[in-house]
């Protein structure tokens, strides 16, 4: 039996402290609330970042990232397999460390599409009930998109959000508190050329700033320095809002925020629908303890969010045979697909840029166009970055060049400033057979399953995926490129090639218990105290940058926090 | 005649490799054109070795010229580092692997925490694709071995180990003849067959193997030059890469035209 010391009871208590967690600490703390922050990694801030131009170091050996060898996740196509390790990383990046996901994310700030809060509703409306293709769980979000644009707002203000106009997207409360990033002639051939096409560019919203910003809580954002190392790294400048420089400062300048690094939780506690707290262990000394709290806010990522409920044995698990019990259910990704452009005549500064910048095209996102004549349902955003392009990472070449030898050496480096990529993130639509449960085999460091996914995209996934990368084609061969690469393969998700740390879903909300885990405070349906924010809520993949939405959650659930720490009960 | 019997009856460079080994410097024909050929004299008279063969044109020599930190048997380094020439060869943009310092680079790597694979998931059991189980799963369903990434028990330095076994095997067998000895269209033909998986590597296929020492080698080549490799910035100067730049200008970014950025590193940047 393992020694657990019991700690004074808090207010709230968060399981993680990235974007969710942070910003839950900032608002709960200023409302007066005690909070402790639990954080499984380290505590870091710019003046760690400043040695951080070292490709191998952060991009390819991963130094910000969770430690695999201590947890990592089992994977399978489908249920008919046996799941294995994700023993590296590939597809995605998950995060460790005080800022989470948010210390190393590029920037890129979008907002969902209306349509997305309403999905079924509004498909249904446009289409008919057929256009749903069978075995799809979409369901509307429990929360209208009018509502959600507030906190959206919250967030843009606190962040300093560089950019102009949004085409195709909601409307807006406010303008963007800060004016669109310059950019470099690689993103003006993008704009030239889409709105030829009679479609509507624009400099994608960036949490990289174009100006020096104070935000409402006083915090000070610097000028970005358009140096690249923005994803996979930290700003040595504080130029790219990270919680690290916003709201973890925020709430440590109340007095009231704990912030306790190196505190990895094992289990949320609950007796009666109710939790009392957390059990925890200090990560470096193996000491376990007990965190009693009124409320507990699970804002951990996606993947954590779900095997912390389920190794907690909180909420009904989802099954996919009956389709009773939410948790894990609806996991989702991206369907993401580009091209490559070999300029014969032109060269670029590929190297020079930020991590959100970047041009963009919603005419093929969400319900934006008339999908009558296609067999899916969504679409995703069209796009051209100038994140700085780094030298281990880029070698492309045209199609038909060998992978090594003489004639590669001569090709990856004559086209590492004559290339370009436009490439889509599509939405993933929620499908019957993709889910997280527990593995039944493998086990993280602490001796606790790890969480198992199942996920292959589905047939509307794969069309949704085809038609987007012929959009991506056509517009970089009217961008003049000589060559083109090949389409990308979606034929099956792949997990050892990097597409996005976008994976969403598990932990959904919605406006009934029945088919979501959380209401659109997103708190817990089956444990009032509980409120379980994060990618985790999205019931399914948008095609858009993924971080901004769950921030604006964050803020949604700090609101009902407060509140339900004021008068209790269900908040919805 | 095949190009392996012609090679055969060069006898200079037959009775070279000859001296080279006998010598106990396993080093192979390559050496011969650079500094080690220089140093031992050759025929003894101190003359310039012979550029008959494309392997002595194309070929550059392996100074040592840093620390051996993983390796500790020269004739396994110099196959590295051959192997590793093939795949970004010297060329009229500049170095190769060699001239950058890649295999010193990839030693140093296998000496360090990422050669005993320290912040990988390495708990079993593992189902790789050679045992009975990995077909195991393969028939569970459409799945390919591809989609699941890394699922060996070998760590990366046991994987070097075994994989340039392998190579210098797979050269005897099939020229009789170390891969060092073997000229560069045949060393290509060596490393064609490890990506087809034609090469019998224990516990891996031979592509995996093939497809870890490409990346390290691209990895060497464009590391900043304080990891060993990527030797005076010149793989970032073949690419036009500016490497550490603390600020780009507006007018930088903005730029119609291309700019000639004069490439920086860490070393250059924090060493005021």
């Amino acid at each position: 039996m393992i020694m657990v010391t019991k700690l004074p009871k808090t207010d709230v208590v968060t399981v993680g402290v990235g974007w969710t967690g942070g910003i839950i600490a900032a608002e709960a703390s200023k409302a007066g609330l005690k909070v402790v922050g639990l954080e499984r990694g380290g505590n870091r801030g710019t003046a760690n970042f400043a040695m951080k131009h070292d490709e191998l170091r952060y991009a390819i050996r991963g130094e910000l990232m969770q430690d695999l060898s201590r947890e990592t996740l089992t994977f399978r196509h489908n249920r008919d397999q046996r799941a294995l390790p994700m023993r590296q990383y590939g597809s995605f990046m998950l995060g460790n460390g005080v800022g989470g996901a948010g210390t190393h994310w590029n920037g890129m700030t979008d907002r969902y599409n209306p349509y997305d809060f309403e999905i079924r509703s509004k498909t249904i409306e446009r289409y008919g009930e057929d256009k749903i293709a069978d075995g799809l769980l979409i369901q509307d979000w429990g929360i209208t998109y009018d509502e959600m644009e507030p906190y959206y707002t919250m967030f843009d203000k606190m962040a300093g959000i560089s950019a102009d106009e949004t085409p195709l997207r909601g409307e807006r409360s406010e303008p963007f508190p800060n004016p669109a990033l310059i950019h470099g002639p690689e993103l003006g051939l993008f704009k030239e050329v889409t709105k030829k096409m009679g479609l509507d560019p624009f400099t994608m919203p960036a949490a990289n700033n174009s100006q020096p910003y104070k935000n409402p809580d006083g915090q000070h954002l610097a000028t970005c320095q358009m140096k690249g190392f923005c994803e996979r790294f930290g700003c040595e400048y504080g130029a790219k809002a990270s919680p690290n420089v916003t709201v973890v400062p925020t709430a440590l300048k109340t007095g009231n925020f704990d912030l306790r690094p190196h505190s990895e939780v094992i289990e949320v506690l609950h007796k009666g629908g109710r939790a009392t707290g957390v059990i925890y262990v200090n990560t470096r000394t193996g000491e376990r303890f007990e965190q009693p709290a009124e409320i507990v806010a699970v804002t951990s990522y996606t993947f954590n969010n779900n095997r912390l409920l389920l190794n907690s044995k909180l909420g009904t698990a989802y099954n996919p045979e009956t389709g009773k019990g939410t948790i894990g259910k609806n996991y989702c990704y991206q369907v993401i697909v580009g091209t490559d452009g070999f300029f014969d005549d032109r060269k670029f500064n590929t190297a020079i840029g930020s991590g959100g910048l970047g041009a963009t095209v919603d005419n093929f996102n969400a319900d934006n166009f008339d999908h009558t004549d296609f067999d899916f349902i969504h679409g995703g955003s069209v796009i051209i970055n100038q994140s700085g392009k780094r030298p281990i990472e880029n070698n492309q070449v045209p199609p038909g060049t060998p992978k090594w030898g003489k004639e590669f050496k001569n090709q990856s480096i004559k086209y590492y400033n004559r290339s370009l990529n436009v490439h889509a993130y599509g939405a993933v639509m929620p499908h019957v057979n993709n889910y997280l449960d527990l593995d039944p085999t493998y086990k993280d460091v602490h001796g606790n399953p790890l969480i198992r996914m199942t996920f292959d995209f589905s047939e509307t996934d794969r069309k949704r995926g085809h038609f987007l990368n012929e959009k991506t084609k056509t517009i970089m061969q009217e961008m003049g490129a000589t060559h083109v690469s090949e389409n990308t393969s979606v034929e099956h998700y792949d997990i050892t090639t990097y597409q996005a740390t976008h994976n969403t879903g598990g932990v959904i909300m919605g406006a009934d218990p029945e088919t979501s885990a959380v209401n659109n405070y997103l708190q817990m349906w089956e444990a009032d105290n509980v409120f379980v924010v994060g990618g985790s809520a999205y019931p399914h993949q948008s095609g858009y940058n993924a971080t901004h939405t769950l921030a604006a959650l964050a803020y949604r659930a700090s609101e009902g926090i407060i509140n339900y720490s004021k008068d209790g009960g269900k908040l919805a | 005649m095949s190009k392996h019997d012609e090679k055969k009856l060069d006898a200079k460079g037959s009775s070279r490799r000859k001296f080279l080994k006998s010598s106990g410097m396993a080093v192979g024909g390559i050496a011969v054109g650079g500094a080690l050929g220089g140093l031992l004299g050759m025929n003894g008279k101190g003359e310039q070795p012979p550029t008959d063969t494309a392997t002595e044109e194309t070929q550059p020599a392996q100074q040592h010229d840093q620390a051996l930190e993983y390796f500790t048997n020269r004739a396994d380094f110099d196959l590295l580092g051959q192997a590793t020439e093939r795949i970004f060869p010297e060329d009229e943009n500049g170095p190769g692997a060699i001239g950058l310092g890649v295999p010193y680079y990839i030693d140093h790597q296998l000496a360090g925490k990422w050669g005993i694979n320290a912040k990988d998931y390495r708990q079993g059991p593992f189902f790789d694709d050679k045992t009975e189980s990995g077909g195991e799963v393969r028939l569970g369903g459409q799945q390919e071995q591809p989609y699941l990434g890394y699922q060996s028990q070998l760590r990366y330095h046991q994987v070097y180990d075994l994989g340039i076994e392998a190579i210098e095997k797979y050269s005897q067998e099939t020229f009789n003849e170390g891969f060092t000895a073997l000229d560069g269209e045949q060393q290509d033909e060596v490393l064609v067959a490890l990506e087809n998986d034609e090469v019998d590597i224990p516990g891996i296929k031979s592509s995996f193997f093939f497809n870890i020492l490409r990346q390290s080698t691209l990895e060497g080549a464009y590391a900043d030059p304080l990891y060993g490799g990527n030797k005076d910035m010149q793989g970032w100067k073949m690419k036009e890469y500016p490497g550490v730049q603390l600020r780009y200008k507006p007018e930088q970014v903005e730029s119609k035209e291309f700019i000639d950025i004069k490439p920086s590193s860490l070393h250059t940047t924090f060493n005021t």
